[in-house]
């Protein structure tokens, strides 16, 4: 894994753990659960200091090319042109202003990157469930299946996909979304495997519920705190990861006004004093991956208590 | 399951290196010298049974494998090795700082600090260091690539702005594990005795809170080996340093598969001994590991 340092692990949730014969008043304990946690995440600093810097990057993914000039229009004779009134931050080696790139640059890395995480989340939560509740046979091949997976660094193996497929954004939606599943399977699996020896769990098994029934509306809900707090951790390091590749070239391919491809197409031209077009996406990716980690420790802190 | 990916790359390798322009026999004949042709698993045996006999075979340069990659490896291994010894002991003591002040400002500073480095991608360190370093004070060279036979200072003049990129990165897991290790081994029962018994602050911490705390720490240590690999083929290529990240870039974007395949295997195996030596070395600093093997 290339990205590692796990998110503690996932403690069970703390509501849900009713009879099944207080359905209705089990749906109430947990209006009331989410409302605390919305409650706990308002007064927390870090996410409100990380959902404005996420903010203002959304808010340029969608209204910035209304405002700035054309990230594309390239202009030749006037090349690396320092930053000045007309280039608030100086234009590239094909003369494109680097202010409406970097601006423009934030749609498509905040398209790749959430489409990513939630296939990951989704596939990673089936599987985990499929693996922390039937164990046994089931289990022992898909996680070894998973470990495969899991044994080589993320950068590389998306490399490997990004090169088979071809650079592009589907491609890297689905590489990310492919190779975060399996982490998020695993923190799934652990808070399932507690979950699934609550009686809850039993006295549905006792009704006959069918198995996915028992899955996907009795086990799931309880475990959704874990995944919302992986999703946003893992949100942070698909940033990460997909401005890797696109730094490599595996990424959107050119002439997007891609963050990662930015650095990668200008880095070159640092030695000769033209700092600006690498500086500055750099400095949007850095702003961005700080701004999503906070709201993920945010989340984190209010979901798991 | 690395040749399978490998083998997934679309291009014929035969039509890669003739050109777009080769005429259709030719490509076929060449794919026949190279033994593309054959089918996978034929390919497969052939590839692995060499490999482990230590014959890489040879890239699609006719260059041999074994001679692309061991140089790269041994200037990735210098590179990484630099990277270790600095933020190991950084980060250790870090986490062991935040720990003892929990809750403070200066735990908030090391503990938030640390993950945001984290979070950012290397290159984006890559630039700012060179920016400060190289350009705006002209202290540390933009390459990594030191000239041949360059003395030892030399070597780690050239390579010290590509291993603090590595170094912010890594610094926050492995800050964030010690400072966990440490607090979990403050509020242990022992701590209290020996606290109890009268013993010195200092003697507490060194002899009965970190050698405990260490213990997972160097758990994650090995686990960053992983990722390290993958960092060393953004730092490298954004300082052109020939090591096996490099090669790896190369090789991905020319496919390359002799050398893709055995790169991403001697990454495979590199990870599994970093694994072992943990284990190793868990063994010998946890003495409760250590007795029950004993016994």
């Amino acid at each position: 894994m290339s990205v590692p340092g796990q998110p503690a692990a996932a403690g069970a949730s703390d509501i849900g753990t009713a009879s099944p014969a207080a359905i209705g008043a089990r749906s109430d304990d947990a209006k009331v659960a989410t409302k605390e946690r919305l409650a706990l995440l308002k007064r927390s600093k870090s996410f409100l200091a990380g959902a404005i810097i996420v903010g203002f990057w959304i808010l340029c993914a969608i209204l910035g090319s209304l405002v700035v000039q054309d990230p594309l229009a390239s202009d030749p004779i006037n090349d690396l042109i320092a930053p000045s009134a007309d280039h608030w931050l100086g234009t590239d080696k094909l003369g494109r202003d680097v202010f409406a790139r970097v601006i423009t640059g934030a749609r498509d890395i905040l398209i790749v990157a959430p489409l990513a995480v939630i296939l990951a989340t989704v596939v990673g939560t089936a599987l985990g469930l499929v693996t922390g509740y039937f164990r046994g046979g089931i289990d022992d091949v898909l996680s070894r299946i998973i470990e495969a997976f899991l044994a080589l660094p993320t950068i590389i193996m998306g490399l490997l996909v990004a090169v088979a497929l071809g650079p592009s954004r589907t491609t890297l939606i689905l590489t990310i979304g492919i190779l975060f599943a399996p982490i998020i399977s695993r923190t799934v699996r652990a808070a399932v495997l507690t979950e699934r020896e609550l009686e809850y769990v039993a006295a549905a098994r006792l009704r006959n519920e069918r198995t996915p029934y028992v899955l996907f509306r009795e086990i799931l809900p309880n475990v959704m705190g874990p995944i919302i707090v992986e999703f946003t951790v893992r949100l942070g390091y698909a940033i990460f990861v997909a401005a890797g590749l696109s730094f490599l070239g595996f990424g959107i391919p050119p002439p997007a006004p891609d963050w990662g491809l930015q650095v990668a197409e200008h880095y070159g031209v640092i030695s000769g004093g033209f700092w600006w077009p690498v500086l500055f996406p750099s400095l949007a990716i850095a702003t961005l991956v700080v701004g999503v980690n906070l709201i993920a420790d945010g989340v984190a802190s209010a979901f798991e208590r | 399951m690395i040749f399978l990916a490998a083998q997934v790359l679309p291009g014929d390798v035969a039509r890669r290196i003739l050109g777009p322009f080769a005429d259709q026999a030719s490509v076929d004949a060449l794919s026949k010298q190279l033994g593309t042709d054959r089918s996978l698993i034929a390919q497969y045996w052939d590839w692995i049974s060499h490999f482990v006999t230590g014959d890489l075979g040879e890239t699609v340069r006719n260059r041999p494998v074994g001679d692309v990659l061991g140089g790269a490896l041994v200037a990735s291994g210098k590179l990484a090795l630099l990277s270790f010894i600095i933020v190991v002991p950084l980060a250790i003591v870090g986490g062991v700082i935040a720990a003892m002040s929990e809750g403070s400002f200066r735990d908030r500073l090391i503990s938030v600090g640390g993950l945001s480095a984290t979070a950012i991608p290397e290159f984006v360190w890559a630039v700012i260091f060179i920016l400060v370093f190289s350009l705006g004070l002209g202290l540390f060279p933009t390459t990594a690539q030191f000239p041949d036979g360059a003395g030892v200072f030399t070597q780690i003049k050239y390579l010290l702005l590509p291993a603090l990129c590595l170094v912010c990165v890594l610094f926050g897991y492995i800050a964030r594990m010690a400072r966990a290790g440490t607090i979990e081994a403050l509020e242990a029962d022992y701590t209290r005795t020996a606290v109890l018994k009268g013993l010195p602050q200092r003697t507490v911490i060194r002899r009965h809170v970190l050698r405990n705390s260490l213990l997972p720490t160097i758990a994650v240590v090995a686990t960053q080996a992983g990722y390290l690999i993958g960092g060393l083929v953004i730092i490298e290529l954004i300082f052109n340093y020939q090591g096996i990240g490099l090669a790896l870039a190369r090789a991905a974007t020319q496919k390359d598969i002799p050398v893709l395949q055995s790169g991403i295997l001697i990454i495979g195996i590199v990870y599994l001994i970093a694994t072992l030596i943990a284990d190793i070395l868990y063994s010998v600093l946890n003495p409760r590991v250590r007795l029950e093997a004993a016994e």
